[in-house]
């Protein structure tokens, strides 16, 4: 009887790493402002490891999707958000897990890096802080580790305690990946983070993405969709709130099912 | 077509830089007359001592005791007030962030506050002292300022919050803190130059009310050691001896105008190069 509960277990535990290959599962979710619909029945999965393109014409939702993952359309009262988001297992919009750690499984990059107010070393570590580590070995040691990561480290460790806001605005993004990624999240959301920076800066986003993506899911929001082209490992395209087309990009981007995606590749972006 | 722009542009420029610099004119017009009015009167000791035997009439002594009440009076309201202002602007701006028709109505109300005439507040200052059954003093100023100044204190940092990205604080929530780790590690650190001006600001017209102190105050010719004694205050010593028959009274009236604007200037002043250089510097 032991062994048969034993061999069902490791049954239910392949069968679970099998499906795991989803980290996001988003089903029938919608937002409201008021009367404006602005998201409307989305559906879709998010595959683990891989880079997500959501792509899109400005003002279809893509920043509005972003931020019913990680919970900030909590700070806008009209938002009205219904359906589900499972990260994982956990379906974060009808759950009592408590929303800074939900928050903390996800980096975010927004389209302009806003570093907090303090350091570049207090930048890194500022997330390690507030989840109560107080080694000074070790934050050091984070510190440098998600630094290097983002290919900062050589430029600034010279100059660790002087204020983020010194750093060119290319820098300053990646200092804002860095500092999501030592809270140590599965996911980054980003939101057209290249869109404020110059080409040189938006390359080396770029190239960041590619090198973590073995250790992240990234979710990359654009409407630039030569940069979709080059990143995306799976493609979900949106126009006015609705998922349009959604799969793998080669086959999208070059057999557009619909007459929207069709026009969408020709005009550009 | 073009030279009507042309004199148009010149037209406006020449009208704001005009209204600009006659203003910062009679600013210094103001400064000059005070300055030359009270120079007579002008020495160590009407900073260094408190008004001696028939000072008001012309006789020996300062105003140490006013200076001294106006400044206990302005630090203890200022330290109130921030106290009072800090968490009342952070609240507005962090707890309330989704409540927006919220956060006006007590914008709203706060400046109405702000609008109400100081003599007003002393007037209020006065009953609820004499409901508490206490005396003019200290305490009953220091109260009282700080009720005046409690709504600048809060809407002036509510500006400089309100002034902080939403990315800001977005990505401080992004990451996991909380509201109030965010209030206090985030927004706290990004809005503190402008807390100081916010400060001074409230400091100097705590400083310069005369309205407030009148009743609540008191006057007296010692400077207060405890709490419930009366203060001076160098709003009120300009007002007394500004009204005395005697020249040379009127001149030190005069004298104390100069020491009360040249301690909010060295404020002011001081309050600017700290918030420059905690700007600069290595923030820590
Ligand atoms: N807080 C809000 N209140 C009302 N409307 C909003 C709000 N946030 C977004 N919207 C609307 O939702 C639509 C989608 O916005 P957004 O998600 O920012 O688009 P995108 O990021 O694709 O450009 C826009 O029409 C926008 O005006
Ligand atoms: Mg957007």
């Amino acid at each position: 009887m032991n062994n048969a509960a034993a061999s069902q277990t490791s049954e239910v535990s392949t069968k679970a790493a099998l499906h795991s290959s989803q980290i996001v599962k988003i089903q029938d979710l919608n937002v409201f402002a008021g009367d404006h619909h602005i998201l409307k029945n989305i559906n879709l999965e998010i595959p683990r490891n891989k880079i997500t393109v959501l792509l899109g014409p400005s003002g279809c939702g893509k920043t509005t999707l972003l931020k019913c993952m990680n919970k900030l359309t909590d700070l806008y009262r009209e938002l009205k958000v219904s359906g589900s988001i499972f990260i994982e297992k956990d379906d974060i919009l009808n759950t009592t897990t408590n929303i800074p750690s939900i928050r903390q499984k996800m980096g975010l990059l927004s389209q302009r890096p806003y570093p907090l107010p303090v350091s570049i070393y207090r930048n890194v570590s500022y997330g390690l802080k507030l989840k109560g580590v107080r080694d000074r070995k070790l934050i050091n040691f984070s510190v440098e580790k998600h630094l290097r990561e983002v290919g900062l480290w050589e430029e600034v460790k010279n100059r660790l305690n002087a204020p983020a806001t010194s750093l060119s605005i290319g820098q300053q993004q990646r200092l804002c990946l860095a500092r999501g990624l030592a809270v140590k999240p599965s996911i980054i959301l980003a939101d057209e983070p290249t869109s404020a920076l110059d080409p040189i800066s938006s390359k080396i986003i770029e190239n960041l993405f590619k090198d973590i993506k073995k250790h992240y899911t990234i979710i990359l929001v654009t409407h630039v969709l030569r940069q979709a082209i080059r990143l995306a490992d799976h493609a979900i395209f949106m126009i006015d709130g609705e998922i349009i087309e959604q799969g793998d990009p080669e086959e999208l981007f070059k057999n557009p099912q619909t007459e929207e995606l069709r026009a969408y590749l020709v005009d550009g972006n | 077509m073009r030279r009507i722009k042309i004199l148009e542009e010149k037209f406006f420029v020449f009208l704001s830089a005009f209204m600009t610099y006659s203003l910062i004119t009679v600013l210094a017009f103001i400064i000059l007359v005070i300055f030359i009015k009270g120079f007579n009167a002008l020495n160590l000791d009407m900073i260094l001592k408190t008004p001696q035997g028939g000072y008001y009439y012309g006789g020996e002594g300062g105003v140490l005791n006013a200076i001294m009440g106006s400044l206990y009076i302005a630090v203890g309201a200022t330290l109130i007030a921030i106290f009072i202002g800090m968490p009342a602007a952070l609240y507005i701006n962090v707890q309330l962030v989704r409540y927006r028709r919220t956060q006006n109505t007590i914008r709203y109300f706060l400046d109405a506050l702000w609008g109400i005439p100081s003599i007003v507040y002393g007037a209020f200052g006065f009953t609820l002292m004499l409901f508490l059954g206490m005396n003019a003093s200290l305490l009953a100023g220091i109260i009282t300022v700080a009720l005046l100044i409690s709504p600048i204190m809060v809407r002036t940092f509510d500006e400089v919050l309100s002034t902080i990205p939403r990315g800001l604080h977005e990505a401080s929530l992004a990451l996991g803190s909380t509201r109030t780790e965010t209030a206090f590690r985030v927004m706290l650190r990004q809005g503190f130059s402008g807390f100081i001006t916010a400060i001074l600001l409230s400091f100097g017209r705590g400083i310069g009310d005369a309205a407030s102190v009148l009743f609540t105050a008191g006057y007296t010719d010692n400077i207060p050691i405890n709490l419930d004694e009366p203060a001076a205050t160098l709003p009120l010593a300009i007002f007394f001896q500004l009204g005395s028959p005697i020249p040379e009274v009127r001149e030190r009236a005069f004298a104390s105008a100069v020491i009360l604007t040249i301690i909010i200037l060295a404020i002011s002043l001081s309050a600017r190069i700290i918030s420059k250089r905690y700007s600069r510097s290595n923030l820590k």
